[in-house]
């Protein structure tokens, strides 16, 4: 089907992003939302709910469940039933989830959940910063992250596609920034739903709870199986890497929209120096590219979008030409003093062929605003690691001595 | 018709989990489908790649049997599927009256038409007898144990009944593996009321309590038999049923039979502890009009 993609332009409409999330989540037709209140994700359960209450999601239970726990253990069961299955957090909630995630990933239940990332406590703070998502690294589910509203809206749709794909069968975390994107009213296309249909068929498991055929779902594994079980999920994951691309794919030739698959790239062809980093700020960074571009500085931006699994190739593929590597990073992981994006693409170069020096800096922790001077900045730390080599490694962003 | 929980399971000899859940599903019939929390029923039941179960069944974490169930309903009623499908979550009593407190509470709240069984059998006896909200007054746990100064638990147990009721829970009931009939009987008529109910089955443990696996029964009717568990029934709050115990044992008829009581026959000022324990008795006859 060919379609008109400029007509899309003329049906955009402004609405805040948390409202284009709960309108994509709809538009995929959930069967059951469970969800518990907290800032900044509030505004999407309370889209969700008036959709609900306005019988506009049909076939769809709304759980309004007395904690994080509750959201996310109810969709183990609902999506075991064969339910399509979606929830959403942040921070404080996403950490209380952090047992039942690893339950949901070993069970292999696709579940959609989105992330509006903020900061974790102590202090408390309610502000943006990745900490939250990125502290569930390892418990088994797909980790993407968006870069604008419109993005954050596709994602689910996306989420769902990959996360059902039969050879994948993983549950997904789809990130936006919170308040950056969360709050902000920006023009965007609302998906249409029976585009969305055409690409998301209805969720049909190959097993589910059923009287009719009753099979046992978390068995306990021991030593003699729990390997594979594991393994089997690090499969899943592998194969996710094309599925991640494919539903990219899939999306763009329906809907006329991409964002990348595991990665996108900007200006990077011909870059001495390249800044990675994921959702937001990745917007910040394209701007800064753009000014010192007309400088001559030959700067672009790695926009990460899958975490996890972690694109190893298609950095190493993307960066191999630069001859500086900056992450960004919006989490540490404290005792180390670096990022995740740093360590982790730092690691998955080591023992190949691409020997390029690597930076980081973490950078806008609890919503710290990262102004375009503070880019330019990290340029120039770049550019002396290109004439004399790295004397920091990885370090704090626009600390304030004062304080300290 | 085959057996819905199949022979062959973990379970020890005259274990109580198996008998529980056996009438259980004798009750709800293979329309239905268990949710269990991680435990001793689990873990006998399910060692990958064996299963005992000829329903549908799910396991997911400790504390969250009844969010499950609630996702299982909600799903079924989404999708059009619930039709006259028995969701049944039954789990221990560590993982109902303590750790899975909240998860159940917000299932009652929500009003999912469920209906949870607390398989009671008084203490955490997967992980090897330590004291939950549910261990009576006086046992010896392995975190409550008697020793020179201490007559072992010095909590009665949580009244989880009454919680849920509070609950506003349309059916709320003791029951006990020793009584098959009744057992049967209260969760058939569980399943079958529409909305949240809640099935409470005190069930003796052979290895955690410390008798004979021959006496598992014995020892369940003797609970009744002194009154220190009543048999009874709350419909929409009110009291509809109790059993009657025409002549009440003595506690040391039950306690005896025990090792986790045995201290309260050896120690110093144990005959004060069985007083203690017999007053218990007294207060639920009187409670429940038992006589």
């Amino acid at each position: 089907m060919k379609r008109n993609f400029e007509d899309d332009k003329k049906n955009m409409v402004v609405v805040e992003g948390s409202y284009a999330v709960a309108d994509a989540v709809k538009a995929c037709r959930p069967n059951v939302i469970s969800a518990y209140p907290i800032t900044p994700q509030t505004h999407i359960v309370e889209d969700l709910s008036q959709f609900i209450a306005d019988g506009e999601i049909p076939n769809c239970e709304y759980l309004n469940v007395e904690s994080e726990f509750s959201a996310i253990s109810a969709l183990v069961g609902s999506s075991a039933a064969g339910a399509r299955s979606y929830s959403a957090t942040t921070s404080q909630g996403l950490e209380l989830m952090h047992e039942v995630l690893f339950n949901v990933a070993g069970m292999r239940l696709p579940v959609v959940m989105t992330v509006v990332n903020r900061a974790v406590s102590a202090p408390i703070n309610i502000w943006n910063d990745q900490q939250d998502s990125i502290s569930q690294r390892d418990t088994g589910w797909i980790q993407l992250h968006a870069e604008d509203t419109q993005e954050a809206a596709d994602m689910t749709a996306q989420a769902f596609k990959i996360a059902e794909d039969p050879d994948v069968m993983l549950p997904v975390l789809a990130c936006m920034d919170g308040f950056i994107l969360s709050h902000v009213y920006e023009p965007v296309i609302l998906l249409d739903e029976d585009l969305v249909a055409e690409y998301l068929p209805a969720f049909e498991p190959e097993f589910k709870l059923d009287p009719k055929n009753p099979k046992t779902f978390g068995a306990f594994a021991d030593p003699h199986s729990y390997t594979e079980f594991r393994y089997l999920q690090q499969q899943a994951m592998n194969k996710a890497l094309k599925t991640i691309e494919d539903a990219a794919d899939e999306f763009y030739d329906l809907f006329g929209r991409h964002y990348g698959g595991l990665i996108d790239t900007y200006e990077t062809e011909d870059a001495d120096i390249i800044l990675m980093a994921m959702g937001s700020i990745v917007g910040t960074i394209k701007d800064v590219v753009d000014k010192l571009r007309a400088q001559g500085v030959k700067v672009g931006v790695l926009k990460v979008r899958s975490f996890r699994p972690f694109p190893a190739e298609a950095i190493k593929n993307a960066i191999k030409g630069a001859k500086v590597i900056v992450a960004l990073d919006k989490n540490i992981s404290l005792g180390l003093n670096e990022g995740a994006l740093f360590t982790e693409t730092k690691g998955s170069l080591y023992n190949t062929n691409v020997n390029i020096p690597i930076i980081g800096f973490m950078i806008g922790h609890g919503g710290r605003d990262i102004p375009m001077s503070t880019m330019e900045a990290i340029v120039d730390e770049a550019k002396k690691v290109i004439d004399s080599g790295i004397t920091v490694e990885s370090q704090f962003t626009d600390l304030k001595e004062e304080l300290l | 018709m085959k057996p819905l929980l199949q022979a062959g399971h973990r379970g020890c000899a005259g274990c109580c989990d198996a008998i529980a859940a056996k009438f259980t599903l004798m009750a709800a019939g293979e329309d239905c489908i268990v949710v269990s929390p991680t435990g001793c029923l689990e873990v006998m039941t399910t060692p990958y790649p064996e299963s005992s179960w000829n329903v549908p069944f799910i396991h997911s974490l400790f504390e969250n049997n009844a969010a499950v169930a609630s996702g299982i309903e909600a799903a079924l009623k989404a999708k059009g599927e619930f039709g006259n499908t028995k969701i049944i979550a039954m789990g221990g009593d560590g993982a109902t009256l303590d750790i899975g407190m909240r998860s159940i509470s917000g299932a009652f709240e929500r009003g999912h038409d469920f209906t949870y069984v607390c398989i009671d059998n008084e203490a955490y006896m997967n992980t090897g007898v330590q004291r939950s909200g549910a261990t009576p007054f006086a046992a010896s746990t392995t975190t409550s144990p008697a020793g020179k100064v201490s007559f072992g638990n010095i909590r009665p147990k949580k009244n989880m009944p009454a919680i849920m009721v509070a609950h506003g829970s349309p059916y709320v009931t003791t029951t006990s593996i020793g009584y098959p009939k009744d057992m049967i009987r209260k969760v058939k008529k569980a399943v079958d009321v529409e909305g949240p109910t809640y099935v409470h089955a005190h069930s003796p443990c052979t290895t955690g309590w410390g008798f004979d696996t021959s006496k598992t029964i014995e020892v369940a009717k003797l609970a009744v038999e002194t009154c220190l568990w009543p048999l009874y029934e709350m419909e929409d709050g009110e009291l509809t049923k109790a059993k009657k115990i025409k002549n009440p044992k003595p506690v040391e008829d039950y306690l005896k039979m025990q090792r986790r009581f045995k201290h309260l026959f050896t120690m110093e000022g144990g005959d004060e502890m069985i007083k203690k324990i017999q007053a218990l008795a007294d207060a639920n006859i009187e409670k429940f009009g038992l006589q």
